[in-house]
């Protein structure tokens, strides 16, 4: 026991029990999440919500809309703008052990809040010999592709993931964004969960039951022997449309979405790329020291003999994030890269 | 543990008056014992037996005690880096401190935390931090969760009362000030009690920060009620602290102490304290809380005689030496079973490259 509050008896997680992905329960991502999120308050009160607008505004991105008239003004909490002293505040209610979740409006505002997510949430467990740990998840916006310029266009997934200690899961569709959210809000240890304004009004079918999805297991979305193309996040969409691209001209590619960043599902990786023997790595952080660069050691370090191509990756420019639309769009991944570096590692 | 147990104070009398001998012994005991383990710890860190950062408390032993005093035992207590104080005030086994220190699998984190992290889960301290101000959210965080517990959870009837303590040097952290302006809207039950020290390491508190003789106003400005308190005397301590934080605690609320006391030695172990004066060191000396104590039950109180005081001076040099021979033949954390352990509650598969994390050994004090 790693709080200061009993553990109190919740139904086991049934990580099974995979409903359809298949339905006309149409519904947008950022509903997806708020079902995580009800759901989980519904069954368990030491969950709240706290954050900048998430209550009287219904959310600055209306995730939250409608939950402060549930769940009312003690669980669905809202702020002022004071990402470090909130985050530190979540951090100690988890010690003592409540279930917080911390709405940053951008992760690009945890930058103010470095020193807690960075310095305490992660680290508190080692650095009380196992007396206390962080149950907390931070949840919000990532990523560039709204023409928001340098400073609100932020992919934390880099930097944030050379830290141990923190769960990093960064989700695609609004399957997977319900099934991990609930999976991150039981989770005994922190939890990042990095969202896309850009992806917040995507569509998909979300079953109604209740469902768990696993840290740590990446999902095949398309499957072919040519190439492994590897992402997480919003670029999985653009790894989609080009492996559609690509299939026209003939090349089939296994496209993987990791779900999660830590855990990494290596071995899901390793499994393809001993069927394909190339692989691209589409991440929308800066290439320096990013998660391609990550993948890319790994499998070198776990395939390499079955490399037939060095191992190629597509990351966001190395450059400060532009504001105009044309910059911006040649900045960050796209298909129209994807379908270049593949084609590479195909042809070559 | 060395909280208070009291009688009624008659009419027109201190609150310390209230308060047992038994109970006044105790805490007299209790700054003894910091005050021995301090210069102990001084020795073995100048033996290089204890490495890294280290903060000495000596000196400041009142401000731990009497506002530690003041509260119940399993109030949230949590605190910056100087912090060894806190630790054996709240009931820490002076053998996990100083094994702690010594970086042995006994101390209080199992040798991974040192000297700026001391957490102690049965009594309650929340850490030891090691960055300045970063514990002032905690502490808000440990009022909210305290008071979510009572009013959310419906779990506990008791009212409870979070003391966060950070040193002047904090004041001009922007931590500390988003924390505030958090616990005056929210109406959390957190005490900061700024150990003023004077000196933000080598800086004067005049020159760190604006108004320094009037901190109070500060908390003002964020709706919290303020108190400046003389560090130096543990029953003024208590008479001024007890009521304020009983008053904290039934209204459920926040409040600020401007804590007055001194540092005998300099901010670490590293510092060659040539921004003050051995005047200004002597005269703080000369009102040594301690020596007010032992004046006090030996000549107002007498419930202590001479003999009874160097025999618990006695007793606790032989206390204090037995954790200085304990921390030393601790064996050192393992490599294999502890490196990786206590990085994640659930070690995952794939959560690392390295795939080495591990369950912890239990930690001593569990």
């Amino acid at each position: 026991m790693t709080t200061t509050l009993d553990p109190i008896e919740l139904p086991e997680i049934d990580f099974d029990h995979a409903p359809s992905r298949e339905g006309n329960r149409e519904i947008q991502f950022r509903e997806a999440l708020r079902e995580a999120m009800s759901e989980e308050m519904r069954r368990d009160k030491r969950v709240f919500l706290m954050g900048e607008e998430v209550a009287e505004y219904n959310g600055a991105y209306k995730v939250s809309q409608g939950m402060l008239d549930e769940f009312g003004a003690e669980r669905i909490i809202d702020t002022p703008i004071s990402e470090n002293g909130f985050a530190g505040l979540g951090a100690a209610a988890a010690m003592y052990g409540l279930r917080p979740i911390i709405e940053f409006m951008s992760w690009s505002f945890s930058l103010v809040a470095a020193d807690q997510i960075l310095n305490n949430v992660p680290k508190m467990l080692y650095m009380s010999g196992g007396q206390w740990g962080c149950p907390i998840v931070f949840r919000g916006n990532d990523g560039a592709g709204g023409q928001l310029g340098s400073t609100h266009s932020w992919c934390v997934e880099g930097l944030y993931s050379n830290v141990p200690g923190v769960k990093i899961v960064i989700p695609s569709n609004p399957y997977d964004a319900k099934g991990l959210l609930k999976t991150a809000i039981r989770d005994d240890d922190p939890v990042f969960f990095l969202e896309s304004e850009r992806m917040l009004g995507d569509k998909a079918h979300v079953p109604e039951e209740e469902y768990y999805i696993p840290f740590g297991k990446a999902r095949l979305v398309r499957e072919g022997d040519a190439c492994t193309l590897v992402s997480f996040g919003r670029p999985v969409h653009f790894c989609v449309q080009a492996a559609g691209r690509l299939a026209e001209e003939g090349i089939e590619v296994d496209v993987l979405d990791m779900r999660t960043i830590r855990p990494l599902d290596i071995d899901s990786v390793i499994e393809s790329v001993k069927k394909t023997n190339r692989i691209v790595v589409v991440d929308q952080c800066w290439p320096f020291a990013s998660v391609a660069s990550e993948v890319i050691t790994q499998v070198i370090e776990r395939a390499f003999d079955w490399l037939d191509h060095q191992p190629l990756r597509v990351n966001t420019e190395d450059v400060p994030t532009p504001y105009a639309k044309n910059l911006e769009a040649a900045y960050q991944p796209n298909p129209d890269r994807i379908v270049a570096a593949v084609k590479k590692a195909v042809e070559a | 543990m060395s909280q208070a147990t009291t009688s009624e104070p008659a009419a027109g009398k201190r609150p310390s008056d209230g308060l047992s001998d038994e109970t006044l012994l105790k805490w007299l005991y209790d700054m003894q014992l910091i005050r021995e383990f301090e210069t102990r710890t001084m020795q073995a860190y100048q033996q290089a037996k204890i490495g890294g950062f280290c903060h000495i408390y000596s000196g400041q032993e009142a401000c731990a005690v009497g506002t530690i005093g003041s509260v119940e035992h399993d109030d949230p207590v949590v605190t910056a880096y100087r912090d060894h104080g806190h630790a054996l005030a709240r009931g820490m086994d002076p053998k996990a401190c100083m094994a702690e220190m010594f970086g042995k699998i006994t101390g209080c984190a199992k040798g991974k935390g040192g000297s700026m992290h001391m957490f102690d889960k049965p009594n309650h301290l929340y850490g030891g931090h090691g960055i300045v101000g970063a514990q002032t959210p905690l502490g808000a965080g440990l009022a909210f969760a305290t008071k979510y517990e009572r009013e959310v959870l419906k779990t506990t009837d008791k009212k409870r009362v979070c003391l966060c303590y950070l040193g002047d040097g904090a004041l001009n952290q922007g931590a500390f000030h988003e924390a505030q302006n958090l616990a005056g809207l929210f109406s959390l039950p957190v005490i900061y009690i700024v150990e003023n020290n004077g000196y933000s390491m080598g800086t004067s508190i005049a020159r760190g920060t604006t108004m320094p003789d009037q901190l109070t106003l500060k908390a003002k400005g964020y709706g919290i009620e303020g108190l400046e308190i003389d560090g130096m005397s543990v029953l003024d301590v208590y008479d001024k602290f007890k009521p304020f934080a009983d008053a904290c605690r039934d209204e459920q609320r926040p409040g600020f102490v401007d804590l007055k006391t001194y540092r005998y030695q300099g901010h670490s172990m590293s510092d060659p304290q040539k921004y003050r004066t051995k005047d200004e060191v002597e005269e703080f000396k000369n009102r040594d809380s301690i020596a007010n104590l032992v004046d006090h039950l030996m000549n107002k109180r007498e419930c202590l005689s001479e003999d009874e005081w160097t025999e618990m001076q006695k007793e606790i040099r032989e206390r204090v030496k037995e954790a200085v021979k304990f921390a030393e033949e601790s064996d050192a954390p393992g490599v294999e079973e502890e490196l990786y352990s206590d990085v994640m509650v659930n070690p995952s598969k794939n959560m690392s490259p390295i795939g080495k994390y591990i369950e912890g050994a239990k930690n001593p004090l569990l």
